[in-house]
């Protein structure tokens, strides 16, 4: 891929914890790329591995979701189930032969503007190493 | 209790028949939910659940039919979801009685009333199979019956068992209230069967033999079929490494036929039939406009993945999805070969007990500590 490959990133923040910290982030005019759009969701519990596979399958290059650290979440358990839910999503991806390292899963707390930017910049970067997601090429899905 | 229902005249299926009217005529269940044989045209006979309650009616069950067109866990949950219900006994096969046990944990079904009576499965054709093989003559009971005995399961030559028969590795019913054991008996002789002791001393049964030859039967079976299942699995999995689900499920005509049947896949209002994937005209012309084209009707494989999300860590493994699919797709093949992956993973065996929380309700906090972090 070129260099001046620019991924798409899909990212479903928690309203709580992820969303804070973007906005934080944004407040503090931390520097970091601006590949993600936001998505806010109640909780990461809430996201539907229907939200994550119509990007993916659509060509969106990466799908982020952020949720509040384990113990933290707003409604106790929202964040364990979404770690199963997206566990078992991203076991599926693999096993039909679809990349599974283009959907993140992190935990980011509302103090951690910081580690937005950085996850965000990090992942912009994975997803250039990358390439093109093939499915944006793909009329046939 | 084990005992064995004597078997006269060689005629298997009648003492089948007569030990299921004894539990109408007793009143151990107030029903029964079996499949039963109907004229089915040009001189073949169907094989259709339905629910008895007339004891002479059970003159046309066959349970023992080589033959699944519907997974009857489906409509063992219409009989006993809500009450007032009568206290119904549901023959199923092995797949039947572990997809009516996932069905209970999805609140699909109510088994307090219930009586599940499981039988060992020699394997079964598909619908079409099952009436081309009545037309040829080649259908012959006694020959497959005695295929439980040895445990060499085996359609009849130049005929194919269901896909997910071929590589099923668990025919073997379990976890039934009653259990009507075929592998290792002599069907000739008698039918063994476990029940509890008091339907047994209400049947007037005493109780008889031993379990002989069954558990080394099954385990023959079992390692056969594991072995063509592992076989399978290996294959389709390289498939899809190679070419990906897109490629695999490319011919997919979007009938829902896989769907429909699926007993776990239980939404009464499905996501793919609602106004979501109903989009403005002007829509589909900017998604065309993007990829040059645009895959019509959309979302195939978004439909084909989601389900995997939705029920794939509750696939019993009926292959009833592959049984309708009319472009041949190996979908019970796919599907089964993730389940296996996300059954291991998640430490579930579907069907297996219904104390057993389905694994994407409820979670442990000390697990999966790498997700999320770095």
């Amino acid at each position: 891929m070129t260099s001046d490959f620019e991924p798409r990133i899909i990212s479903f923040l928690c309203t709580w914890c992820t969303y804070t910290a973007a906005d934080t982030a944004g407040i503090s005019r931390m520097r970091y790329p601006p590949n993600a759009d936001i998505i806010r969701v109640m909780c990461s519990g809430s996201v539907d591995p229907t939200y994550v596979l119509r990007p993916l399958l659509d060509g969106v290059d990466g799908v982020l979701i952020g949720g509040c650290h384990p113990g933290d979440c707003h409604y106790q358990s929202g964040n364990y189930k979404a770690r199963r839910r997206i566990v078992a999503l991203k076991m599926i991806l693999d096993s039909v032969g679809l990349d599974d390292e283009r959907v993140w899963l992190r935990w980011i707390s509302g103090a951690e503007a910081g580690r937005y930017a950085e996850t965000v910049t990090q992942m912009t970067e994975a997803l250039k190493e990358k390439g093109l997601n093939p499915m944006r090429q793909k009329w046939a899905v | 209790m084990r005992t064995v229902i004597p078997v006269e005249n060689d005629d298997t299926l009648a003492a089948v028949r007569g030990f299921l009217r004894r539990l109408l005529e007793e009143q151990i269940v107030d029903a029964l939910l079996v499949p039963m044989e109907t004229p089915a045209g040009g001189g073949r006979i169907g094989v259709v659940p339905a629910l008895v309650t007339d004891p002479g009616m059970l003159d046309a069950a066959n349970p023992l039919a080589p033959v699944m067109g519907v997974n009857t866990a489906r409509v063992a949950g219409q009989v006993s979801i809500r009450e007032p219900r009568g206290r119904v006994g549901v023959v199923l096969r092995s797949c039947e009685v572990r997809a009516l046990v996932e069905l209970a944990k999805l609140h699909q079904a109510e088994l307090d009333d219930l009586v599940i009576i499981g039988l060992d499965c020699l394997g079964t054709y598909d619908v079409p199979v099952h009436g081309t093989m009545q037309d040829d003559g080649a259908l012959d009971m006694a020959a497959l019956l005695a295929t439980a005995r040895s445990g060499d399961l085996a359609p009849r030559e130049g005929y194919a068992f269901r896909s997910a028969c071929q590589m099923c590795e668990k025919p073997h019913a379990e976890g039934a209230d009653i259990t009507l054991e075929l592998f290792g008996a002599d069907l000739t002789a008698g039918v063994p069967v476990t029940l509890p002791d008091e339907v047994g001393e209400k049947l007037g049964l005493g109780s008889e033999g031993e379990d002989g030859q069954r558990s080394e039967v099954v385990e023959k079976v079992v390692s056969v079929r594991t072995e063509v299942r592992d076989d399978r699995f290996a294959e389709i999995r390289e498939q899809l490494d190679q070419e990906g689900i897109d490629v695999v499920f490319a011919a997919c005509v979007r009938c829902h036929n896989c769907m429909d049947v699926c007993p776990i896949c239980y939404c009464k209002q499905c996501l793919f039939r609602s106004h979501v994937f109903q989009h403005e005209p002007i829509q589909y012309l900017n998604w065309a406009r993007r990829k040059g084209a645009y895959r019509l009707p959309s979302d195939t494989m978004l439909f084909h993945l989601t389900r995997l999300n939705h029920m794939v860590l509750s696939c019993i493994g009926c292959g009833m999805c592959t049984s309708a699919c009319p472009a041949e797709l190996p979908v019970d093949l796919v599907f089964r070969a993730t389940g296996a992956r996300l059954q291991e993973g998640f430490d579930y065996v579907p069907g297996r007990s219904v104390e057993e929380p389905l694994p994407l309700i409820t979670f442990r906090e000390d697990e999966w500590l790498d997700v999320g972090g770095e």
